[in-house]
């Protein structure tokens, strides 16, 4: 094949594409339209008049979106890949091998019926100003990945087409979610906001409801059915009804639990690839990701109140690329830790050893907060108990109890490490959640002190992560300004640049 | 480097210049105090007095301890800016997370020659890193010494 490709259209049924999704944006506003116009009398009559108008602007559309394909051409040069564009104004943009930072494909639903892929080719500038191109057929899409990899990777150009697409049979996959993993993924994502959101709007129109939701006595009614046996039961079959209430709120609970997890995570598959872990999921929407390895700022392993108890897991990958805008790459959304080890293997991370020196937090921290909620709490409920009339005064006694028990947990649990090679931070109530930052990685280090900690001794440790957070809330200021020397001295052996192209430093060594 | 001995202070004009601009917004409380005391008949000074001791606050002392606060130090190649009357921060930038320098002035830094030198890094928290009140040139010569040391490291 000629090094120089001529220049090349998108895949010609990405405009049908286009024109199928376009008709479903224009048919819902002009029924919309239809409807609220057309709203009185005379419907049929009126219509006839505005059918050829619509005709003719969705004519126009198809028309414009025809001409829009023919102009999209994308050339893969010696050096980059330029896309030229545009109807009445033309727009070129060129983009060089050296500057792309991976290919990601997408396949919403309605290409992927018609198997055609979106590729965007992500440069690191963020967002919208990647170079995408709409749609090319799933071969295609592969073919360019490959070739552009190839190209970063400054080998010869050995022509990807040449060979029609990945032959070889995949290797196992580091990690994978089957159906049964995926329904009990779906299980553990109970989704508390939809069902109080249903409660809420339950009640608010309920009228809209074929029965009433919080109607006790038509539970009663319904449950009864012919043996009427309920009804004799007075008093409990009042609490039944508010069972069976909840009940079906729980059920719809873990019905949307359920089918969001199933959509976003269907058919879960990581592989390890020579460029970095890959990653495709999805039912509807299927995404395929590339993380490069070299590119991994920290991991985040977490969990969940509830899911802990079982075993179950999350692994972040907390990268300098963007994931359609959140910074944290899942590697692994829900597995047992012996899953996650490996795959925290490939990343050049590790897990804590055994052996790690835990630390906590001052108690004198810890202490403080909870004097600081007392000061404003311990007053509240007082004059709650002298003003207020009932048991109102409940409440701020019950954040206070909240207050007390959150920290003297978080303060029991939240612990911090450092070892010659990454920093550990184990913190949170409801979901723990453990960070482990390599030492060289980070960007900046700051010791903040409060007014309060200064007279206390303690301090917080902020330290600058690419994509993310890091910090150690509560520690003696000794401590910190040791481990800010220790980290500093660790960032100061190596240069940014040298982090980012570890790898392609390693690969031409 | 855990005292704050070694740090260097900035240019006594950032005092000025800080002096100034809360000048500006006690100008803005004395007019406003000052239509308060007149509608309240008889001169009590009810409002005047808090007022005064408001902007006696925001002008001397507060400028004051402001200043005091502040230091910046470029040893070891590494930027260490502390500031903060309340809340201390302490934060260190090792030139080899630079990743790109400005050198900005506004119309009032301008006119006492001072300039704000912000390093930007990687991260997510302190993305960019500032230090307000340096003159113009020491501004611009740290600029380039941070710019030297990153080229060094880059080769």
């Amino acid at each position: 094949m000629q090094p120089v490709q001529s220049p090349q259209r998108t895949d010609p049924r990405s405009f049908a594409v286009r024109a199928v999704m376009m008709l479903f944006q224009l048919v819902v506003p002009m029924g919309i339209a239809a409807v609220t116009i057309f709203d009185e009398g005379e419907f049929a009559g009126r219509i006839a008049y505005a059918v050829p108008f619509i005709v003719a602007i969705i004519l126009f559309n198809v028309a414009v979106a025809y001409l829009q394909w023919t102009r999209l051409t994308y050339t893969v040069g010696e050096a980059d890949i330029r896309v030229e564009s545009g109807l009445l104004s033309r727009a070129a943009r060129s983009v060089p091998y050296e500057r792309i930072q991976d290919v990601s494909l997408e396949q919403k639903l309605l290409p992927r019926l018609f198997g055609l892929v979106e590729v965007k080719f992500e440069t690191g500038a963020g967002g919208k100003e990647d170079l995408a191109l709409t749609y090319l057929s799933e071969a295609e899409g592969e073919r360019l990945r490959e070739l552009v990899r190839e190209r970063r990777e400054g080998d010869a150009p050995a022509m990807a087409d040449t060979v029609p697409a990945k032959a070889p049979p995949e290797a196992a996959p580091l990690f994978a979610m089957d159906g049964k993993r995926v329904l009990t993924f779906g299980l553990f994502e109970f989704s508390l906001a939809v069902v109080a959101v249903i409660g809420g709007l339950a009640q608010q129109f309920e009228f809209l409801l074929p029965f009433d939701l919080w109607d006790i006595d038509g539970w009663q009614e319904r449950l009864a059915g012919p043996g009427q046996w309920l009804a004799g039961l007075g008093p409990l079959a009042q609490v039944v009804g508010i069972v069976m209430a909840l009940a079906s709120l729980s059920l719809i609970g873990f019905a949307t639990g359920i089918v969001r997890t199933a959509l976003r995570e269907w058919d879960f598959r990581l592989d390890r690839t020579a460029k970095g872990l890959r990653r495709r999921r999805g039912l509807l929407t299927r995404t395929d990701l590339v993380m490069p390895v070299h590119r991994v700022q920290a991991l985040r392993v977490e969990t969940g109140f509830l899911r802990r108890l079982f075993g179950w897991h999350s692994l972040k990958v907390v990268s300098l690329a963007s994931d359609s805008g959140a910074a944290n790459h899942e590697a692994v959304p829900f597995g047992q830790m012996d899953e996650i080890a490996p795959v925290v293997a490939e990343t050049g991370f590790a897990l804590p050893p055994q052996d790690t020196g835990w630390m906590r937090a001052m108690d004198r921290y810890r202490f403080d907060k909870i004097v600081l909620a007392a000061i404003v709490l311990l007053p509240a409920t007082i004059a709650a108990i002298f003003i207020a009339d009932s048991v109102q005064w409940l409440i701020p006694a019950g954040v206070l109890g909240a207050a007390v028990v959150h920290n003297w947990w978080r303060w029991r649990h939240d612990r911090h490490a450092i070892d010659a090679r990454q920093i550990y931070s184990l913190h949170g109530w409801f979901s723990p959640s453990l960070a482990i930052g390599s030492r060289v990685k980070l960007q900046s280090v700051e010791i903040l002190q409060g007014p309060i900690a200064r007279r206390r001794g303690y301090a917080s440790l902020l330290l600058g992560l690419a994509g993310g957070n890091l910090r150690v809330h509560g520690m003696p200021v000794e401590r910190a300004r040791e481990w800010r020397a220790g980290i500093l001295d660790s960032i100061g052996r190596t240069d940014f640049s040298e982090l980012v192209e570890a790898q392609v430093d390693a690969r031409a060594a | 480097m855990d005292d704050t001995a070694d740090l260097t202070q900035l240019d006594p004009r950032y005092k000025t210049m800080m002096r100034l601009v809360a000048a500006i917004f006690a100008a803005f409380l004395f007019v406003a105090a000052s239509i308060a005391e007149m509608a309240i008949p008889g001169w009590t000074g009810i409002v005047w007095v808090p007022a005064l001791l408001v902007i006696l606050y925001v002008v001397i002392w507060l400028p004051m301890r402001r200043f005091a606060a502040r230091g910046y130090s470029l040893a070891e190649e590494r930027l260490r800016v502390v500031r903060g009357v309340l809340f201390r921060s302490d934060t260190v930038v090792p030139f080899g997370r630079v990743q790109h320098i400005d050198v900005d002035q506004g119309p009032l830094e301008r006119a006492f020659q001072l300039a704000t030198l912000t390093v930007h890094t990687a991260g997510s928290h302190n993305a960019s890193v500032s230090l307000p009140g340096l003159a113009h040139e020491d501004a611009v010569a740290m600029r380039e010494e941070i710019r030297a040391a990153i080229r060094r490291d880059t080769r």
